[in-house]
């Protein structure tokens, strides 16, 4: 299976093709937000009014996804969100509680439910095909996505776009913070990998991929594997099943020329990572990503995102150069993800 | 990849009973689930009547085990959860790969709205216990980790049609040997979110709802959790009493039409109902019984009625909608009908439609007014549409 085309709407500049050739944007603070298109040159204007920021980002990062792969309808739409709309949520349940119940308008109440992103790019699309929303907090796209590969090798789609959104709104980043998932202080995100604290930055994104079944010769990369895992026992657990899944693949770790890691900067969550540094993933090349997108539920698809993009530019990008690299030709790349320790991921891809 | 996917087990809670014996009852004698909002504490208790599950939350959590803190959601998701898998009696669980994959359209909500209540007033107020679960897929988590299944878990939500997919990506889980069992469909505790979301889309019947009458006025909503245990059919064949219905069909299509109705001439419920037909094998003529998704609502009745003229053609099923008796469940329906559906293959029976008292002018057939007891089922075809124009169908075949 083959990733032809993305879009991704991420607190980087991602948006667009290219390589990306820019210096990481920095933020202070731990809240990191995306940097949001044109959204004109994707949606009729007339329709982005009505659309909630999430459902704008979604839209336009599966509309990119698409003309790059210059496919009009898709043979099925495949979301993936944790937290889903949650300003419309927000907003509903705010009024629905000041107002004890009465002068409720439904709009928002319409938007709030969580397939909405996929509702509407099938709406926009006309695409009658298959529409499926995952909603399972750090397995939302992971659900989302072997959906597709399944969907695929069951003969019922020979592409299909998929991918996932998540929107930091104050409301959520209040509570987040007070169940203690942030770091507190000045916290520059590049820092965030020498820290010793508890707690990780906050992040969001819109990235959609489109699946193939054949190759063609603009392809990113080839998607060879994808594996979950959920509440690893202890360290040893997860060794194995990194084993496991290599050996379910043929590939000899020695074949693999990168590792991505969900490293975050929580001093507890990240022993893991340092753990399998030393044990089935030592001496491997390994980068991180999330000082770049944030934490959150379906950050994996940034990592997806950039793993793709390392394997067709053949080149580490600029916005993360400033971690040491040997630069030499990469062809099979391991990314390694969990998420609160609960929702582990694996994914397996390779150069065309 | 083709292989037979089996049915070894069903579990439900609803408003007109709390095991499926006693849904069965209600559903063989007219007892329907709606009345005055007891659990529920909404200012629309005397306007709206809803189909609650009759217990408390303190009931429920001793009914299931889980403390009484958490969502009511997972109180009834586990209630039926656990039910499916006492049904299916598999001696040796712990040695297949087992996943659970569950459906709701909004999580904790029904604890969200408490902490709501606080932190409107002051940010640095509302227990945090209460917003903990918010997300679906907590929902789904607390029911796994007391179920003990940890193999494959994941939660769907696309509205209304959201325990039909989740069963059926369950079945697909199978297929490709990814797990052996799966106990799958889903769970909604009635919320003040949703029940004053369906009011200000004007779609909420104040009167018992009259699903396929010309004269209907809307959706009464209601609430409970209904799963299936799905099984390869290695272990079916494994198992003392073996299984003997199958998920024979199934399809999601999308009707794009609009966020929230169904196009005239329900392109999305006839793609969904041919497109299982097309999976199964089968042919229109050979479908027994439609349960339908029959909300009561203008829109959605005559949408889904007329794709079943265009697909069925003269030839029609018979037919029902038993949300006549539990309310429109929303995420947990799917799963509640497809409990249904067996139940009829397993019984020989179909349930009334009640309340029907005029036909639809419109549509050619009329549901089923009374129960039809002991006649011979091989088909029956459960639908499920929802917001989103998302369109599930699934059709349960006897072997």
């Amino acid at each position: 299976m083959y990733i032809r085309a993305t879009g991704n709407i991420s607190p980087q500049k991602t948006f667009g093709h290219g390589p990306m050739d820019d210096s990481p944007v920095v933020y202070n603070g731990n809240r990191l937000t995306a940097i949001e298109p044109e959204y004109k040159d994707f949606i009729d204007p007339k329709l982005i009014r009505r659309m909630s920021r999430i459902i704008r980002m979604g839209v336009a990062a599966a509309m990119e996804c698409l003309h790059e792969a210059a496919i009009k309808t898709p043979d099925a739409i495949v979301t993936g969100t944790a937290y889903g709309c949650l300003d419309d949520t927000h907003s509903f349940l705010s009024k629905m509680v000041q107002f004890n119940e009465e002068l409720l308008t439904p709009t928002a109440f319409i938007q709030s439910t969580h397939n909405t992103i996929g509702a509407q790019i099938g709406l926009m699309l006309q695409c009658n095909n298959y529409n499926n929303a995952f909603v399972h907090r750090g397995f939302s796209f992971e659900s989302a996505l072997l959906d597709a590969m399944m969907l695929i090798k069951e003969n019922d789609a020979s592409n299909v776009l998929v991918g996932a959104i998540d929107e930091i709104i104050n409301a959520s980043h209040t509570i987040l913070n007070r169940l203690g998932l942030y770091k507190q202080g000045n916290i520059c995100n590049l820092d965030i990998y020498q820290s010793t604290s508890k707690g990780t930055i906050a992040g969001e994104g819109a990235t959609f991929f489109l699946l193939a079944k054949e190759a063609s010769n603009t392809d990113y990369a080839k998607l060879d594997g994808l594996h979950t895992f959920y509440k690893p026992a202890n360290a040893a657990e997860v060794e194995q099943q990194v084993n496991n899944f290599l050996q379910k693949h043929h590939v000899n770790i020695s074949e693999i020329n990168l590792i991505i890691t969900g490293k975050n900067g929580d001093v507890a969550g990240d022993k893991i990572y340092d753990t399998l540094s030393t044990s089935v993933l030592a001496g491997k090349q390994t980068i991180n990503y999330k000082h770049l997108c944030g934490e959150y539920p379906t950050a994996a698809t940034f990592a997806v995102w950039l793993a793709a993009h390392i394997l067709k530019f053949k080149k580490l990008p600029a916005i993360i150069s400033h971690q040491p690299s040997s630069q030499k030709n990469i062809k099979k790349v391991l990314v390694y993800n969990h998420y609160m320790g609960i929702h582990h991921s694996l994914y397996l891809l390779s150069a065309c | 990849m083709n292989q037979p996917v089996f049915v070894a087990g069903t579990g439900i809670i609803s408003a007109i009973g709390d095991n499926v014996a006693q849904n069965l009852t209600a559903l063989q004698n007219d007892h329907a689930g709606m009345g005055e909002m007891q659990q529920l504490n909404s200012v629309h208790k005397k306007r709206l009547p809803v189909a609650e599950v009759k217990l408390s939350n303190n009931q429920l959590a001793t009914l299931s085990g889980l403390p009484n803190l958490k969502s009511r959601t997972a109180l009834l998701s586990l209630v039926a959860a656990k039910e499916a898998l006492a049904n299916a009696g598999i001696e040796n669980l712990q040695s297949l790969r087992c996943g659970f994959l569950s459906a709701n359209s909004v999580g904790g909500m029904d604890k969200t709205e408490n902490f709501f209540t606080d932190f409107i007033a002051d940010n640095n107020k509302g227990r945090l216990r209460n917003v903990v679960h918010h997300e679906c897929g907590s929902v789904t988590e607390l029911v796994a980790d007391a179920l003990g299944i940890k193999d494959y878990i994941s939660t769907i939500s696309t509205a209304c049609s959201s325990s039909a997919n989740s069963i059926f990506f369950a079945a697909r889980l199978i297929r490709n040997n990814i797990i052996d069992v799966a106990v799958a469909g889903g769970a909604d505790s009635l919320t003040k979110f949703t029940l004053n979301g369906f009011n200000t889309l004007m779609i909420v019947d104040e009167q018992f709802c009259q699903p396929f009458d010309e004269n209907r006025r809307g959706l009464n909503l209601g609430e409970g959790a209904g799963y299936l245990v799905l099984v390869s059919e290695k272990v079916a064949a494994s198992l003392k009493n073996k299984p003997n219905i199958i998920l024979s069909g199934y399809c999601n299509a999308n009707d794009a039409y609009h966020q929230t109705a169904s196009s005239p001439d329900g392109t999305g419920s006839f793609l969904a109902m041919s497109g299982a037909l097309n999976k199964s094998g089968l042919q229109p003529a050979d479908i027994d019984y439609i349960n339908l998704h029959g909300t009561g609502t203008q829109n959605n009745d005559i949408a889904e009625g007329t794709a079943i003229k265009r697909l069925f053609n003269g030839r029609y099923p018979k037919m029902s909608s038993t949300k006549t008796f539990t309310g429109h469940t929303l995420g947990a329906s799917g799963g509640i009908e497809a409990v249904f559906s067996v139940m009829a293959l397993q019984h020989g029976v179909i349930f009334p439609n009640l309340r029907l008292q005029t036909p639809m002018a419109d549509l050619p057939f009329v549901p089923e007014r009374q129960c039809i007891k002991n006649i011979k089922l091989n088909h029956v075809l459960s639908n499920s549409f929802g917001f989103g124009g998302n369109c599930s169908s699934l059709i349960f075949s006897k072997v």
